[in-house]
């Protein structure tokens, strides 16, 4: 079997666990699971998002928490002002995740326009380190603007709500978060088979080919890194409405290298990359966790023994690397 | 002048106290190779930077179908219509040959912000890759990945991708570099058919393909033009002689 049709095989059985577990456990009642499978999926999500920029375009974002973490306080802010029905800059609040999404995703899209627009003239270190500086400020800022809890980060007190599901029934926001999951992977899966996405991988290869053949690299890389940002900003509304809790603490830098590690333990660039690394994490978190508080110890052995001998994360090791043939 | 499908005027380039290219000026007409030949250190790949973007200059034009160009970036040149091979193979490593042309193809239609149709469902991209693949002789190499393609492969692939921009002249560095004689014998062939399709101006240390292929040839010697003319001229030219190829005795 080619490598190709071996990875959309381990991809439809990756997408078929991460449904059946939850659905099992649905059925004999552990919704502790469902949460779980829920906090995979919607971490998911925000790691498709870091694909495209890390995976596709080869722009390491060490700062990516800061979509999240945007994402997360549009929930917040939205939910508390519905709950207390005040006004947000003449705009009444609101309980409805559409909407909520929507801005999430935009807000964090204008973001990422600046923040790329000024650090992509760098690359390499310089690269990282400015992105990770974007989100320390967007931290900071959190942090200090007591408005919306500051340190002590704002409570979402009822879950937002999605027309025609009861979002506070594990089960109904576990499809939720599956749904779009399968969603953002499609788009990523799109895109990167799309024109776009073949310029994208060439200039990640060989930024100075593509531009001798025409195509800018800092155009192209910047629109990938908007769309980066617009979907884990997408995911922060979703883990702020898991957790009904949103602080400072979703833009701090762990939760950034957390995405990067999720990546490469999943697979840099591959389609079910994301799912895999945050099964494994959400994994480590939960079964290692109960056992030892040192668990970070055993993930950075993992994460070590990958980056060494398995460059290509879990999907890279069951399915082969990638070939863009034809 | 109008048969002028590229010029240069004034360039010059320092980098310090060294003039790498010092008041060039030369032009590339209408269905001619013309060779840019000199001795190591001469200012060769300066000019080469130059004319791509890769480098600005200090001073002087690049004119390009009547068009300055001097200001443009690497990317916008090549949308003008300057077609470049690299000195040292350059080509998307984990992409098939096939996928670098189709690449090339993108890149000449200015599409490559599509989000939604799979190139490889593209048969137009697919099928002009397909030809400009057979006619440089890669046809059953199409899927093999460039990083695997041997060098005299990947020296064609280098052409082929500069070819699919269907551009208004080409710029090759180097294309002989490291090819057997066999390699250089048919490369010789394809590139004086490929002056129908666009000028070429050639940068290429191998002396014998440049005084088989060149209707003119330039010498460049400490980032000036010495002398200008045709294979016979440069050949008989003392001052030539002196500088650069007396040292070589192979005329």
């Amino acid at each position: 079997m080619d490598s190709t049709r071996k990875e959309w095989l381990l991809n439809a059985l990756i997408a078929g666990a991460l449904f059946a577990v939850p659905l099992w456990a649905c059925v004999v009642n552990e919704p502790f699971i469902i949460t779980l499978a829920t906090r995979i999926a919607i971490l998911a999500i925000a790691a498709v998002g870091l694909n495209i920029a890390l995976g596709l375009g080869g722009m390491v974002s060490f700062g990516h928490a800061l979509y999240l973490g945007l994402g997360g306080y549009v929930a917040g802010i939205a939910a508390h002002h519905a709950f207390h029905g005040t006004e947000i800059l003449g705009l009444p609040g609101t309980n409805q995740m559409l909407p909520i999404w929507a801005l999430a995703t935009v807000l964090s899209g204008l973001v990422a326009g600046v923040v790329g627009a000024l650090s992509l003239r760098t690359s390499g270190i310089f690269f990282i380190m400015i992105t990770l500086a974007f989100a320390q400020m967007g931290f900071f800022f959190t942090l200090s603007w007591p408005a919306y809890g500051g340190e002590d980060g704002l409570p979402i007190f009822v879950r937002n709500q999605f027309p025609g599901l009861n979002t506070a029934r594990p089960w109904e926001m576990f499809l939720l978060a599956y749904a779009v999951l399968m969603l953002c992977l499609a788009a990523f899966a799109g895109l990167r088979a799309a024109r776009f996405g073949a310029a994208l991988m060439a200039i990640r290869q060989n930024p100075d080919r593509a531009a001798a053949l025409g195509i800018s690299p800092f155009g192209i890389k910047l629109v990938a890194f908007v769309l980066s940002g617009m979907i884990t900003g997408l995911a922060g509304a979703m883990m702020a409405d898991l957790t009904r809790f949103v602080s400072p603490a979703m833009m701090a830098w762990t939760v950034s290298g957390e995405l990067i590690v999720i990546i490469i333990l999943g697979g840099v660039g591959r389609l079910f990359g994301p799912v895999a690394g945050a099964a494994i994490l959400v994994g480590f978190e939960v079964f290692f966790g109960g056992l030892t508080e040192h668990w970070k110890l055993w993930l950075g052995l993992v994460l070590l023994a990958v980056v060494l001998f398995a460059r290509g994360g879990f999907i890279g090791l069951l399915a082969g690397r990638v070939r863009h043939g034809g | 002048m109008a048969d002028n499908v590229l010029a240069l005027r004034g360039l010059s380039r320092a980098f310090g106290a060294l003039k790498a290219t010092d008041d060039v000026s030369l032009t590339l007409r209408r269905g001619e190779i013309h060779a840019l030949i000199g001795p190591n250190g001469a200012g060769k790949s300066t000019l080469m930077a130059l004319v791509s973007g890769k480098l600005a200059p200090d001073a002087g034009q690049i004119w390009l179908e009547g068009r300055d160009i001097t200001g443009l970036s690497v990317a916008a040149r090549a949308r003008a219509g300057l077609g470049r091979s690299f000195q040292v193979s350059s080509l998307i490593p984990e992409y098939s040959a096939l996928r670098n042309v189709m690449l090339a193809l993108q890149a000449r239609m200015g599409h490559s912000y599509r989000f939604l149709r799979p190139v490889m469902r593209d048969q137009a991209l697919i099928s002009g890759a397909r030809a400009i693949l057979a006619r440089v002789g890669l046809g059953p190499r199409a899927s093999v990945e460039a990083a695997v393609l041997s060098h005299g492969e990947r020296r064609l692939l280098e052409i082929a991708m500069a070819l699919a921009l269907s551009p208004k002249c080409f710029l090759l560095d180097e294309p002989m570099a490291g090819l057997g004689a066999e390699g250089t014998k048919q490369l010789v062939t394809f590139l004086h058919g490929l002056k129908q399709d666009a000028p070429i101006l050639l940068i290429e240390h191998d002396m014998d393909a440049v005084f088989q292929l060149a209707d003119r040839i330039s010498v460049l010697v400490y980032g000036r033009i010495i002398a200008t003319g045709s294979a016979a001229e440069i050949r008989a030219n003392p001052q030539v002689r002196a500088v650069y190829l007396g040292t070589e005795d192979s005329l």
